[in-house]
């Protein structure tokens, strides 16, 4: 009986999840009438507005990713290691984007740095698209931060320190072949957690009038009634393969620990 | 204080340091303060001001209108159902696999799929969902020809709040079982076994033992999964245009056209958008910090 139940949860929770992907697939399959066809992928995929638009938020996901390395690993192996007492403060402030919604903190951005502001940036091309890479950061903050604490945590971040300055490394070497090295598993969770995120983020790019993938997805929706039935597939996938190249590394890494 | 001690030992070795080890730590606070704290401030200090910069507390008082007033009510309508639907079905399936005795291969496929279907929202979600309960998806069409049931003379329609809330479902379930299966875990066998040597029934431990257990962290779960869903705009905007009137697409309006009229109503309204979900996300952390202290 009880196993009855526990079957039929799973059932209906797997029907849940797996209709709107067959719907989409199917839908998207639909575009040459009577027959199932990849015209509505060939379309999308031909469209330049699709390949420059893409091109733009992986260019932006990759951005953020290294920014979000550079200001991460340092910060948390600083803080672990020398203010271990600010530990719950930097921890709570990393999760403040989760509280503050997205499109509060972009609003935000467009008061405070417009071209009448003390720094400009809303002003030029290039400064926009360090704001929004700014913006990027802090949504994926959370879990960048959280990503590499867990990875800092299972290693001996003060003797290694040591052992790395007795051999007279400066902090540099330290962070960049000591450090980042050992929690290199945990920064590409958070790296490719990060693409996932910036790929189909749409608030931020569409308030700051970039052209990122996003906002380009949602102007085809209301335009067009295959294509984004497509679009959805390619992100859906796009998405697992982030998530499962999370799950490779981190099998990865424990392979690697397991002989050692 | 365990920063002062340390503060403390360093100096004692050489005296006339200066506390250059807090400087390690000024690139991220300047981010955080630059693009985080400040950019939030202007909005709230922003809500409180006049177009000439003296204090007022007539914006927060033009959010008491009816429309703005009824966005708000929609807004948190919905969350709350998506936040307890989500919760419900969540701790459902995710019960069925910790303790439902379903095989144990079942259960890294089923963490690794919530992974993925919870970060698997946004725009393309709203296709998704289009594509199966829209007026020509699949499911819709599947039940009109071979069923006979015509959703939309049952008066279904993907671009209301039962459609809206279905769809928040697809990210808010995963979400749920991915912080529930720690919990479920963290039940120990002794525990049944305590009550039943002291002659509890199944339900009297389910009631009296896991319940008051597990409450916490479902209550936080659900705050979470509430401040989730209201502060959502990229799946509402594509699933329903402006048809809608919700809080963050009433926002996003104002911010690309001002279309109340006054800026500082703007503030108003992204201000009320904080405060609600400040307070669901304090409920969340305050009753996680409780739930916790069983689970270690």
């Amino acid at each position: 009986m009880k196993k009855f139940w526990a079957w039929g949860a799973l059932v209906f929770g797997l029907l849940y999840f797996i209709l709107p992907l067959l719907g989409m697939t199917n839908f998207s399959l639909k575009m040459r009438r009577g027959v199932y066809s990849l015209d509505a992928y060939a379309v999308v995929l031909g469209d330049p507005r699709f390949q420059e638009t893409f091109t733009y938020s992986v260019m932006m996901a990759l951005a953020t990713i290294a920014f979000g390395v550079l200001l991460v690993v340092p910060t948390a192996y600083w803080v672990r290691l020398k203010l271990p007492g600010l530990r719950p403060y930097v921890e709570f402030i990393t999760l403040l984007p989760l509280v503050i919604p997205a499109i509060v903190i972009v609003f935000g951005y467009i008061r405070l740095y417009n071209t009448s502001s003390w720094l400009p940036l809303t002003g030029s091309v290039t400064g926009t698209n360090i704001l929004l890479m700014f913006g990027y950061s802090m949504l994926a903050l959370p879990y960048m931060y959280r990503a590499v604490d867990t990875g800092l945590r299972a290693i001996d971040i003060a003797t290694l320190t040591e052992a790395a300055q007795s051999l007279g490394a400066g902090w540099m070497t330290i962070l960049a072949r000591i450090i980042l090295p050992n929690v290199l598993v945990a920064v590409l969770s958070g790296a490719f957690l990060t693409f996932a995120i910036v790929i189909g983020e749409f608030t931020m790019a569409a308030l700051l009038n970039r052209p990122a993938f996003g906002p380009y997805m949602q102007l085809l929706g209301a335009n067009r009634a295959y294509e984004p039935a497509a679009l959805a597939v390619m992100s859906f996938a796009l998405t697992w393969g982030c998530l499962g190249l999370i799950q490779l590394v981190s099998r990865f890494q424990k392979g690697a620990q397991s002989p050692a | 204080m365990s920063s002062d001690s340390s503060a403390a030992g360093q100096p004692a070795r050489e005296p006339f340091r200066l506390p250059l080890h807090w400087l390690g730590a000024a690139p991220f606070a300047l981010f955080v303060l630059l693009f985080l704290i400040m950019p939030t401030m202007r909005i709230v200090i922003g809500a409180f001001q006049t177009a000439d910069g003296s204090f007022t507390l007539d914006n927060i008082r033009g959010l008491f209108t009816t429309s703005i007033l009824s966005a708000y009510w929609i807004s948190i309508k919905i969350s709350v159902a998506s936040a307890l639907l989500g919760c419900l079905i969540g701790f459902a399936v995710a019960s069925a696999a910790v303790l439902g005795g379903l095989p144990k291969w079942l259960r890294g496929p089923l963490l690794t799929f919530s992974g993925v279907a919870s970060n698997f929202a946004g725009v393309p979600l709203a296709f998704a969902f289009l594509a199966t309960l829209g007026p020509l998806g699949l499911v819709t069409v599947f039940l009109k020809t071979q069923l006979g049931i015509d959703l939309r003379a049952l008066g279904f329609n993907i671009l209301s709040f039962w459609g809206l809330t279905i769809t928040y479902l697809f990210f808010q379930i995963p979400l749920m079982i991915l912080i529930i299966t720690p919990a479920l875990d963290g039940l120990k066998r002794e525990w049944r076994e305590a009550a039943q040597i002291l002659g509890a029934t199944n339900t009297q431990y389910w009631r009296m033992v896991a319940f008051p257990i597990l409450l916490p962290s479902f209550l936080g779960t659900f705050a979470l999964l509430f401040a989730n869903a209201f502060g959502a705009v990229a799946t509402a905007m594509a699933l329903t245009g402006s048809s809608l009137n919700i809080v963050p697409i009433l926002l996003f309006a104002q911010i690309r056209g001002d279309v109340l009229g006054n800026p500082h109503l703007g503030y108003a309204l992204a201000f009320g958008m904080i405060v609600v979900t400040g307070i669901a996300n304090t409920i969340y952390i305050w009753l996680r910090a409780r739930s916790e202290r069983w689970l270690k």
